[in-house]
């Protein structure tokens, strides 16, 4: 039983094996779902020329983020980068690599990348920018461009619920990139809200089944809202 | 007069049918579910996760896990799905979303489109939209007809970057509907009490204007 114990005693041990110039595939959408915690013991931990992989960058002062103020990423995958003053420095600088890239692209390079996909041919960004330099395709009468899939060295996630054994639920629309990116890690971290007895998750609604996950671990989060909008 | 902001999501308003699967993007078409007519019924897909969009929370229903793809917190509305960012975009790439309403600095007479870059300024990053423009059938881009400085936005060759090639067939600006087909933009409303010369002096790509063009008419 215990080879499918995942949990971890520590945010130190969950992030344990993280090094310079690794790649690091990030779950979250906005401040949403972000696994705000691992991303801190990144911070501490000080790793630097990470390859971060995420559909944003956080906001200044959290969430990925941190993880620019002592300039411990030097490239970036991402689909929106807007509202992060220390980002657009460091981009403006040249200290930063931002690679840009289609929302749906970039879930499906993590989704193919956990799937043992190389490479996918997709009609978003062809003609555009985007597909300059990629191989293009006729199907069917229409033009597609050739993307690669994406892995991690590591995937960090945030998960509502677990169990022990890794299986995972998000909650709301916090699920967003969590679920690809779980598939798409060597080594896949989830933090969850809580851990839960096996079988207390009905096996039919796991969203990410504990064969894609290599450690767990509960923690408390703050759950930042980036635009808190509300109707009088 | 040209369109507000309002009347420009109403217009919209009124290119939905019941049944649609709609993605609303970000400024005036997030204006658009305001105005959805009476007896029709759409479910608003939001892409990082979410069909059946809500209205916004009251103050004690703001949930920082409920969120649209504006970042904003949101509510789902009942029969709502939601569901990962993959799946978010197999609906919108796959065409299962039957209107995309976005947009743009510039179109032209091809139907390229684009809306998420100016070379020399920041750039901020496209999000979902190269993937909204390739993968539906059927959509609204909505705009300014002209710049501040009276340059045309309705190009006869994008000079910016793409968003998307090929992919506009409707464009509702602060002056005119229009659709574009083949090779040209086809003037089909305008605004009221904009006349068709004003039009035609602020449409830099080839447009082709019809004996009648009616008056939008607004009910407030």
């Amino acid at each position: 039983m215990a080879g499918f114990d995942k949990r971890v005693a520590s945010y130190e041990e969950a992030m344990e094996g993280i090094k310079d110039g690794m790649t690091i595939i990030a779950g979250g959408f906005g401040l949403c779902g972000i696994p705000e915690n691992l991303i801190a013991e990144i911070k501490r931990r000080g790793a630097k020329d990470l390859t971060v992989v995420s559909n944003n960058c956080g906001v200044d002062g959290f969430g990925l983020g941190v993880l620019l103020e002592d300039r411990q990423i030097s490239k970036i995958i991402a689909s929106y980068v807007g509202e992060n003053a220390l980002f657009e420095q460091q981009m403006l600088n040249e200290e930063i690599d931002v690679v840009l890239t289609p929302q749906g692209t970039l879930a499906e390079k993590m989704r193919a990348g956990g799937a043992g996909i190389p490479a996918f041919y997709t009609a978003t960004g062809y003609g555009t920018p985007i597909g300059e330099g990629k191989e293009v395709r006729e199907f069917n009468g229409r033009h597609y461009i050739l993307e690669e899939a994406i892995t991690g060295d590591f995937a960090i996630v945030k998960g509502w619920k677990a169990d022990r054994y890794g299986n995972v639920m998000y909650r709301h629309t916090a699920q967003n990139f969590n679920p690809m990116a779980a598939t798409a890690g060597k080594i896949t971290v989830v933090e969850v809200e809580e851990i839960v007895e096996p079988g207390e998750l009905e096996p039919s609604q796991i969203h990410t089944p504990g064969i894609y996950v290599d450690r767990i671990i509960q923690g408390s989060f703050e759950k930042r809202i980036e635009k808190r909008t509300v109707r009088s | 007069m040209a369109l507000t902001r309002e009347q420009m999501a109403q217009r919209v308003a009124r290119e939905l049918e019941d049944g649609f699967y709609v993605n609303l993007g970000i400024g005036i078409p997030t204006l658009v579910a305001n105005y959805v007519p009476d007896g029709i019924d759409v479910m608003l897909q939001s892409e990082n996760g979410l069909l059946g969009m809500g209205r916004f929370p009251t103050e004690e229903e703001v949930d920082p896990d409920m969120i649209n793809a504006g970042k904003q917190t949101v509510t789902a509305r009942p029969g709502a799905a939601i569901f990962s960012s993959a799946e978010s975009f197999a609906m919108i790439r796959g065409g299962h979303v039957d209107l995309t309403v976005l947009g743009a600095f510039e179109v032209d007479q091809e139907g390229n489109i684009a809306s998420w870059m100016v070379p020399g300024k920041l750039i901020k990053g496209m999000g979902g939209a190269m993937d909204l423009v390739a993968g539906a059938e059927n959509i609204i881009c909505t705009m300014t007809h002209a710049s501040k400085h009276g340059e045309s936005k309705l190009l006869e060759k994008c000079t910016l970057p793409l968003t998307g090639a090929g992919c506009i067939n409707r464009v509702l600006t602060d002056l005119a509907y229009l659709e574009i087909k083949d090779g040209a933009f086809i003037l089909k409303e305008r605004a009221p009490g904009v006349s068709v010369e004003e039009i035609i002096e602020k449409t830099a790509g080839k447009l082709v204007v019809p004996d009648h063009v009616p008056e939008m008419t607004f009910d407030v």
